[in-house]
């Protein structure tokens, strides 16, 4: 079953039949299977990943590192709700590294509008007692795909 | 200057390759979908890749014993027995070569007397009959047919042999039809040979990508038959390492004697960073292998249906990256349907007549790609054939 997953995660456009022909398995038993994941949040979504670059969005991404001090009975969780249901807020994760605890990735239109974002929303919560931003200059590789121009086939024909 | 006198008669009188041919065609054409490369589209796993750079940073940048480094020779015999029940001794039945090219090349000119007869299961590779011509031997195309799967059968090959036949070529799995020979298939091919003087060349090159519940059988493991067959076998497409050069032969100590000469004058040795990259293929790449195959299998399910939805169609391939659809249902020649397909929906597949006059009626598609490139690919097809009605 975990191979659906697979397949479905590099290319979400598969169809249920697609993936049932590749797989040698039931169509109706794989579309099924899919339906289970949907609805138990194994699949929690399907999302086209897009350069924005090519388009005239103003966007700018930027990798924020949070210390936060969780007080007595709240720990991370807590924390961590309050900073994710903020919409801009596009991926949250608690680290292992011992320089900062919490690493947030978000989007705003400008470097200015991500400043006030950390300014005035995160820094002032009560458990963060630090914040460090990044802005990302340049993405090369997402998700498992190259931003670059697609990858031209160079294999030569020949006599095979 | 008249080249025509100085040139080799035997040389310029071989036929160019009708595949060569045909791609020439591609050249101006814009956004072309193409499923015609022979060769995987997975790049050489890093590790092996690694092997092959660190080598060269060691300096190791010399010869090799001619027959291909012992370390590699030994792993070589070591995969042979493990994978295909195959057992050689790696000191005097092995030699590394260049691709498996060379080592068919090696062979039939250690076996070959002038007009010695070479049977040649057709369809298959281009390259078996040319080089047969120029060692001197005498190419028996034995044609096999969509009845038999494309399989070689005990009855085509009696009808063959001739006092003349020295040697019988076995290329499975086939390249262009993706047809195999099951232990069960080549059970009655060896009835019939044992006991003749007639060698086997056994082209395996294809041989890990094989999609039944049992893997590939060679021949030579059969009783009574090592003793009279040339395994060919390489790294080129279990491994993704075509721009290697790696390959080698296994054979009985009398015939890789006489090949080990013709190697030696002819190459000296095959690639040394090639060979110890192909040395740490031989003993981490197994898992690089299955998924490879697991990916190739994929696709292949893949494209049968999908050929077989849009009303083309074809029997199921059980090995190597190949289907090879039937398209004479439509009125035109392998050829011209082809062309057409090129020039309407700018899809290029290669005519079974690349592959021999039997190959008309027949297209071959590589599904050596991804599954997008495929889909896409079948779209464009299912256009052609609804203009075609």
């Amino acid at each position: 079953m975990d191979t659906i997953l697979q397949l479905l995660e590099k290319n979400a456009r598969l169809t249920a039949e697609q993936i049932a022909v590749m797989l040698n398995r039931d169509p109706a038993e794989v579309a099924k299977a899919i339906d289970e994941y949907e609805k138990n949040g194994t699949i929690l979504g399907y999302h086209a990943l897009v350069d924005w670059d090519k388009t005239d969005r103003e966007y700018v991404t930027a990798v924020i590192e949070l210390k936060v001090e969780p007080t007595r009975d709240r720990g991370f969780d807590r924390i961590a709700e309050q900073i994710y249901r903020y919409p801009e807020v596009q991926s949250l994760q608690i680290m292992s590294s011992a320089g900062y605890d919490l690493m947030l990735i978000m989007e705003g239109r400008t470097m200015k509008e991500i400043a006030y974002f950390v300014a005035y929303k995160l820094a002032t919560l009560e458990d963060v007692r630090s914040t460090a931003t990044h802005f990302v200059l340049k993405k090369y590789k997402d998700k498992g795909i190259v931003y670059s121009a697609p990858k031209r086939d160079e294999r030569e024909q020949g006599m095979v | 200057m008249d080249y025509s006198k100085v040139l080799s008669h035997s040389a310029a009188s071989l036929r160019p390759s009708g595949i060569r041919r045909f791609f020439d065609m591609l050249q101006g054409v814009e956004d072309v979908i193409a499923l015609t490369v022979g060769q995987p589209d997975f790049d050489t796993p890093w590790h092996i890749r690694e092997a092959g750079i660190e080598s060269l940073r060691e300096g190791k940048t010399y010869y090799t014993s001619n027959a291909g480094l012992p370390e590699m020779r030994a792993e070589i015999a070591n995969y042979l027995s493990r994978r295909f029940d195959l057992h050689y001794d790696p000191l005097n039945e092995i030699i590394v070569t260049i691709g498996g090219s060379e080592a068919i090349d090696m062979a039939f000119r250690a076996l070959l007397n002038p007009g010695d007869e070479v049977i040649v299961p057709m369809p298959s590779f281009v390259c078996y009959t040319p080089l047969v011509t120029m060692a001197g031997g005498a190419p028996i195309e034995l044609v096999t047919t969509a009845q038999t799967g494309f399989k070689l059968t005990a009855e085509a090959l009696r009808a063959a042999i001739t006092p003349r036949t020295k040697l019988l070529v076995l290329p499975y799995p086939n390249n262009p039809t993706g047809a195999i020979m099951t232990e069960q298939d080549l059970l009655p091919i060896a009835q019939m040979l044992r006991d003749t003087d007639i060698m086997v060349l056994s082209d395996e090159i294809y041989a890990e990508m094989t999609y039944t519940a049992r893997p590939h059988v060679s021949i030579a493991s059969l009783p009574g038959m090592k003793e009279r067959t040339i395994v060919v076998n390489g790294f080129s497409k279990a491994y993704a390492m075509t721009g290697w050069r790696m390959g080698y032969s296994a054979a009985p100590a009398p015939v890789t004697e006489q090949m080990l000469k013709l190697h030696q004058y002819g190459i000296m040795c095959a690639p040394t960073t090639s060979q110890y990259a192909a040395i740490e293929a031989l003993r981490h790449g197994d898992e690089d292998i299955a998924y490879m195959t697991e990916e190739y299998n994929r696709r292949r399910r893949f494209i049968v249906d999908g050929l077989r939805k849009i009303g083309i169609p074809c029997h199921e391939p059980e090995g190597a990256f190949y289907v090879f659809p039937q398209i004479g249902a439509f009125g035109l020649s392998s050829e011209e349907f082809c062309q057409r397909l090129l020039a309407e929906q700018r899809v290029a597949i290669v005519p079974g007549t690349a592959f021999g006059d039997c190959g008309e009626g027949f297209a071959r598609i590589s599904y050596a790609y991804s599954i997008e490139h495929i889909a896409e690919a079948l779209k464009r097809m299912e256009r052609f054939v609804q203009s075609l009605k």
